[in-house]
């Protein structure tokens, strides 16, 4: 029967494949992106029903302008300092990425993921939410770590898996956690964090307190079940958490029409679930800030959780192991319309008289130093390496809180084998 | 002391640890104002509030997903997965996830959570409600596996699972809900309120996790059993007249090896019972063990009882269940050996 048909007199059936604009070698054309003039996104009140803000989700909430000006009812209107702190904190990021980027490229670690272009992401929200909020990350919002001050130091012993290496060399360099800083433990599954962070914020409501959770995925990880188990729960139970989810264009090769980008935004999965839904220019710092802002007040009021969908492009690869030049036009980056974050915020504040290229010139100059510092100070933990940085007891501790009998067997093995493999 | 069938003992063990520990909380398919299709949450709703006792969607990831975030906040969450046939949707934040957040976070995120979930079949449930998947997680580096066979040891097991700073998985043999049947599917079954293991004490206690339970003393051979088919050994070795020492192992992760080895050494024979399908289930971990560390005891081949490697059918289903028949012929193998 293959490719036959008793109804022979309809049309043979076709199945549609998403082809992304551009290949290698092609030219590249966003033409197709709408990008409206910031400021003219209308801001809800926070107690808004989602069923009257629906245009939001098709929308694109921007706040700084082609001149890098803040106007419209999403200004933020953050103060000197503020502004000081999420440009400095946007350039660590980017400078971290870009030595230990160099790093594994030298050997000294097995893998890197920068988020180039999405430094507003992860930053802004960070700002934006109180520290005591529980983030669950995916592997590209380094730049949550860093704007809660957690020591550069510790990150790159845990890129090195050396023996400063907190998570004792478990786990794959960038799979960050920390407790302290109210950062969950980073999963290489994706999308699993997003119904964890539903049950965190259900646990904080039953138990009457006042903290809210935030999580983030990339738009190709929405298609996982783990999204929309987390999306019916949250609504179900009016669950205090922001959902975060970074539309960089790109899942690894996969373009974003393989989680369903030419048929509708991702802010518009809110729509289906009765949550609000916002949709971000998510380069532009400030709106997403306020993005946040308002989500959180929504949160923290028992208003329920939002969706947010951060516009943005990953200007790099997926992770070090990965070529995008392999699927995608090079000159997507430098073409994107929605520019650069880091570069935009710089213009905001050389507008309003608080910066100039003199300040920026340095400060880009003392991040650099600072990251550099910090790496030469992990490497005196040792870079990556056969596993010798921990004693191998540490291999099977944590598995259970205690030790069964057969893994203190197994460990008993693997002291053994390490005297006759490396008998030094 | 109160007389308690299965279901009885589970609610008396939930009921004790939701009055001890205010962050205990249970969720699961229609577990609240119902009271869960077992009845095994009946009236925790009506005593402890629905902010701690509440009815989910029907999403087993999201179920599992959202205890585990509990877990992390500081909650010591008891979902329910309605029927153990239906937890693979939540396989992956059991497995990646609840088994491995102590590890990859060495230690500053846990998942003190226990998935009860009623298993195994006999029950006419079809190849949907009749299955026994503990070795898929007994397979899982991280996972604790825990499985009652009688009230008794449902409420101190239980008790002791939810204690437990690791993920627990606690299956129900649901056949021996309400009596201990010995795999005569044609006769009545002795209910629980004439068995010894139905006394059952109203009070909190517990009963180790690791421990097997010694439940007939013999000298001929050792049966290593757990849940239901506990009962089906006890019944041919009755019938048999063999003097059997029958071991129930009541933990398969962590396992009491010390119990098997030690019978075994006095025995020198071993038969190994189980409802789950035969191939890569847990009777092949327990053969391995006894030959690797009790092979110069052995007087004969171990011997496995198993389900058939089919699923669960619904029409053929004593065909299908490894009852007396089944484990009379493997007893007879062993004992000529």
């Amino acid at each position: 029967m293959t490719g036959e048909s008793a109804k022979t007199n309809l049309p043979p059936l076709s199945l549609h494949v998403p082809e992304p604009r551009s290949r290698p070698g092609d030219p590249v054309d966003f033409s197709d992106i709408i990008v409206p003039n910031a400021g003219k996104q209308p801001r809800p009140d926070e107690n808004a029903d989602p069923k009257d803000m629906m245009d939001l989700s098709y929308d694109l909430v921007r706040v700084l302008d082609e001149k890098g000006a803040a106007v419209g009812p999403w200004d933020p209107k953050l103060n000197e300092k503020q502004l000081l702190k999420m440009l400095r904190d946007m350039a660590l990021t980017r400078a971290f990425d870009e030595r230990l980027y160099r790093a594994q490229r030298q050997g000294k670690t097995s893998f890197y993921m920068k988020c180039r272009g999405e430094e507003a992401t992860s930053i802004a929200p960070a700002m934006a939410l109180d520290s005591e909020d529980m983030v669950f990350p995916s592997y590209r919002q380094q730049g949550i770590l860093i704007s809660r001050g957690y020591p550069l130091v510790e990150m790159v012993n845990q890129i090195y898996s050396n023996k400063g290496d907190k998570l004792k060399g478990r786990q794959l360099p960038i799979m960050y956690c920390s407790r302290r800083l109210n950062f969950f433990t980073i999963s290489g599954n994706l999308a699993t964090q997003y119904p964890q962070a539903v049950g965190w914020a259900m646990a904080s409501a039953i138990k009457g307190d006042s903290r809210i959770a935030a999580v983030w995925c990339g738009e190709g990880s929405t298609a996982e079940s783990d999204f929309h188990a987390a999306m019916t729960f949250g609504t179900v139970y009016n669950a205090p958490c922001i959902f975060n989810v970074v539309n960089n264009q790109w899942a690894i090769s996969s373009f974003s029409g393989f989680a369903g980008a030419e048929r509708t935004t991702f802010a518009a999965r809110a729509i289906g679930y009765g949550m609000a839904g916002l949709r971000v220019d998510g380069n532009d710092p400030l709106a997403v800030y306020a993005a946040t802002q308002w989500a959180a007040q929504r949160a923290r009021t028992n208003q329920g959780p939002t969706l947010i969908e951060h516009f943005t492009y990953r200007a790099e690869g997926h992770s070090t192991s990965d070529d995008p030049s392999a699927y995608r036009s090079s000159d997507e980056a430098t073409e994107w319309p929605l520019g650069d974050p880091i570069e935009r915020l710089k213009t905001h504040m050389i507008g309003l008289g608080i910066w100039d290229e003199e300040r920026h010139a340095a400060m880009d100059e003392e991040v650099a130093t600072e990251v550099k510092a910090a790496t030469k100070e992990a490497e005196k933990n040792g870079i990556l390496g056969h596993g010798l940085h921990q004693p191998f007891e540490t291999m099977f501790e944590d598995v259970f809180e205690e030790l069964p009998w057969h893994l203190r067997e197994q460990s008993e093995q693997a002291i053994r084998e390490r005297e006759i493999k490396w008998p030094e | 002391m109160a007389r308690m069938n299965m279901i009885q003992a589970i609610n008396s063990a939930l009921d004790n640890m939701m009055e001890r520990d205010d962050n205990v909380v249970m969720m699961g398919e229609d577990i609240g104002y119902f009271g869960g299709v077992f009845r095994a949450t009946a009236g925790l709703q009506e005593k402890y509030g629905k902010t701690r006792v509440f009815d989910t969607p029907i999403s087993e990831c999201g179920i599992i997903g959202a205890a585990v975030g509990m877990g992390a906040y500081g909650l010591r969450p008891v979902p329910e997965i309605q029927f153990a046939d239906y937890i693979y949707p939540g396989m992956d934040q059991l497995i990646s996830e609840a088994a491995r957040l102590r590890y990859r976070s060495a230690g500053e995120f846990t998942a003190p959570i226990t998935v009860r979930s009623p298993f195994g079949g006999g029950i006419f449930g079809g190849q949907t409600h009749s299955q026994s998947p503990e070795s898929m997680f007994t397979h899982v580096s991280g996972l604790k596996t825990v499985i009652p066979s009688t009230p008794y040891d449902a409420k101190g097991l239980l008790i002791a699972s939810i204690e437990d700073n690791d993920p627990v998985l606690f299956f129900e043999p649901k056949r021996i809900y309400n009596g201990p049947f010995d795999g005569y599917y044609d006769k009545p079954v002795q209910p629980w309120s004439k068995h010894d293991a139905g006394e059952v004490p109203d009070d909190y206690y517990r009963i180790d996790l690791g421990k097997a339970n010694i439940v007939r003393e013999g000298d001929d051979l050792t049966v290593l059993a757990y849940g239901t088919m506990v009962h089906v050994a006890l019944g041919v070795i009755k019938e048999q007249g063999i003097d059997a020492e029958v071991i129930d192992l009541r933990t398969l992760v962590p396992l009491d090896i010390e119990a098997i080895e030690q019978s075994i050494e006095k025995t020198g024979r071993c038969l190994i019972v189980h409802e789950a399908t035969r191939t890569s289930g847990f009777g092949a971990e327990l053969s391995a063990l006894v030959q690797e560390r009790c092979f110069y005891h052995l007087e004969a081949p171990i011997e496995r009882v198993t389900g058939f490697d089919t699923p669960y059918p619904h029409s053929l289903e004593w065909a299908y269940f490894p009852g007396p028949v089944r484990i009379g012929e493997a007893l007879d193998k062993i004992m000529k050996g």
